[in-house]
């Protein structure tokens, strides 16, 4: 039975409006501004812009400032706007190959063509807090080097070519991309809507999934075979056009998983791969998503499935932290109907058992 | 017989001439759209400024919507869905009936008509040099400067491992 609350009208105003003065804080404190936060708090607006499922820097800087830096309640804030659009459609899948690469890492192979570029990293850093950046600090103005013209193939390109790794899967011409945000979620699930669910998924909870694979929990011995993060161009073909249109660029993060070895009575062993692409500069997260991306291979690769991060149904009906952080909160909504029967019912219990205990009594006296 | 022979094959190569040329003005309105799709509605409309427009109508008003972005598994594998974008789009009609088409990232409505009339532009006998010289070319050579620039910032990051090799060979 569902029993609607009422009241509390004023209250809810009031406590908004207290909200309201709660988020801007001290007024004699300049306003933080959305290209502020788009451009000094940059990675958060990446991962807001990830797990929102929506590029868009402006509308995730918005989203952060109006939920005081909570980045889970912006993410849920820019989820409630995307469904206020229509869709036009789909891009063109975009080609990490041909990135504008800003930063491109192997930890397999130290001469790969292109070469190591370690880009606006915060490796390396001795993770001391800097007190010149309390206040007033202007970085001296970026080093400059001749860029090399060469292409930047990636690493398991390059792997490939020997066939050592296992290329990618193919799909079938015409075939369909599932969509989760269309359709809902069945198992056992394709890769495509495995990896849809990962690149939207909570990055603090694909963090720990890949972290268990790691510990022993699923393990399958990763190597990060490559990292890269820049622009890509995105392509939309438009119907009135007739053509694929360019829309501009995007910022990526891409990681390439290596790791050990399958093979069978016919096919010779090579390198099995986990993969990972997320909005912006995420690196933690596409390099979680890959090792979340290659467990989740478990059943296909014929290894044994016991580990959580094995456990697609597990792994992706919890990775979403707009429904989980939905479901975890209602809990401080009113429940008092139900409360009241749950406490009829623990009421009833106790006097049942005061009576057996009475009646217990009564024999011992009568014996 | 022969007579028809000769008017097929000219038929045919007439239209492979077609098709070229089609896909040539395509090819350049791509690269054009590649170029306004980076540049701010307000430099587009700074270059637009110098220019005496034809009279032009809409086809489509400036909408906001999303597309989905698609990635591949392994980068060069079978399509997947990574997350949505905001994206603008017009249409716009010159009175000399080309028909342009704007599309760009982001919700700014304006700077998508603008892409679009550019389009236009592009395509008509009249106006398409012009606008290549006065408005493309000079956001292209801009683009390029800071692409350069990004890439020299990148290039100096690049390192050059090497690993010890301890004792005698």
């Amino acid at each position: 039975m569902y029993v609607a609350v009422k009241g509390g009208e004023r209250a809810i105003e009031n406590a908004h409006r207290l909200l309201a003065n709660a988020r801007r804080g001290d007024q004699s404190v300049p306003e933080v501004t959305l290209d502020q936060i788009s451009e000094q708090l940059g990675l958060a607006v990446d991962r807001v812009m990830g797990e929102g499922s929506l590029y868009d820097r402006e509308l995730a800087a918005l989203a952060i400032k109006q939920a005081r830096g909570d980045l889970i309640e912006a993410i849920f804030l820019v989820r409630a706007f995307r469904a206020t659009l229509p869709r036009f459609g789909a891009s063109e899948p975009v080609d990490t190959g041909a990135m504008r690469v800003q930063r491109r890492v192997s930890s397999t192979f130290k001469d790969i063509p292109g070469g190591q570029i370690l880009g606006p990293t915060f490796d390396y850093t001795h993770r001391l807090l800097d007190p010149s950046l309390a206040e007033g600090f202007v970085p001296d103005a970026p080093a400059t080097a001749e860029a090399a013209t060469a292409p930047t193939p990636r690493v398991t390109d390059i792997l490939g070519r020997d066939g050592l790794i296992e290329s990618s899967p193919q799909a079938d011409d015409g075939a369909s991309v599932g969509d989760l945000t269309r359709e809902p979620l069945n198992f056992p699930a394709d890769r495509d809507l495995r990896l849809q669910n990962l690149a939207r998924g909570d990055e603090g909870f694909l963090l720990a999934m890949g972290y268990s694979t790691q510990r022993g929990y699923g393990r399958n011995h990763p190597f990060a075979g490559e990292i890269r993060f820049g622009e890509v161009e995105v392509e939309f073909f438009a119907e009135d056009a007739g053509f694929a249109v360019p829309l501009g660029s995007i910022e990526l993060t891409e990681c390439q998983m290596v790791n050990q070895f399958k093979g069978t009575a016919t096919e010779a062993p090579c390198f099995t791969r986990g993969y990972g692409l997320a909005f912006g500069q995420s690196e933690r997260k596409t390099m979680s998503m890959a090792l979340v991306d290659r467990a989740l291979r478990a059943r296909e690769l014929g290894e044994e499935a016991l580990a959580p991060a094995q456990d697609e149904e597990f792994v992706m009906s919890h990775s979403d932290n707009v429904q989980a952080t939905g479901f975890v909160e209602h809990l401080k909504l009113p429940h008092y109907v139900d409360f009241q029967s749950e406490l009829g019912l623990l009421r009833k219990l106790r006097q049942e058992f005061a009576d057996a205990q009475a009646g217990d009594a009564m024999k011992e006296a009568a014996e | 017989m022969k007579l028809s022979i000769i008017i097929d094959n000219f038929d045919a190569a007439s239209s492979v001439d077609q098709v070229t040329q089609h896909n040539n003005q395509q090819a350049q309105r791509k690269a054009a759209m590649a170029v306004l799709a980076h540049a701010e509605a307000g430099e587009i409309a700074a270059r637009l400024r110098n220019f005496s427009l034809p009279a032009h109508q809409h086809l489509r008003m400036p909408e906001s919507g999303l597309v989905m972005l698609r990635g591949r598994v392994g980068g060069d594998g079978a399509p997947f869905n990574l997350g949505e974008a905001t994206v603008s789009r017009a249409a716009v009609r010159l009175a000399s009936g080309e028909v342009g088409f704007g599309y760009t990232l982001g919700r700014d409505g304006e700077k998508a008509r603008l892409i679009a009339l550019c389009d236009a532009l592009v395509q008509s006998r009249d106006h398409g040099g012009l606008v290549e010289r006065n408005v493309i070319a000079p956001l292209r050579e801009q683009l390029m400067v800071e692409r350069r620039q990004a890439a020299a910032e990148t290039a100096a990051t690049k390192v050059d491992f090497y690993t010890m090799v301890r004792g005698e060979g």
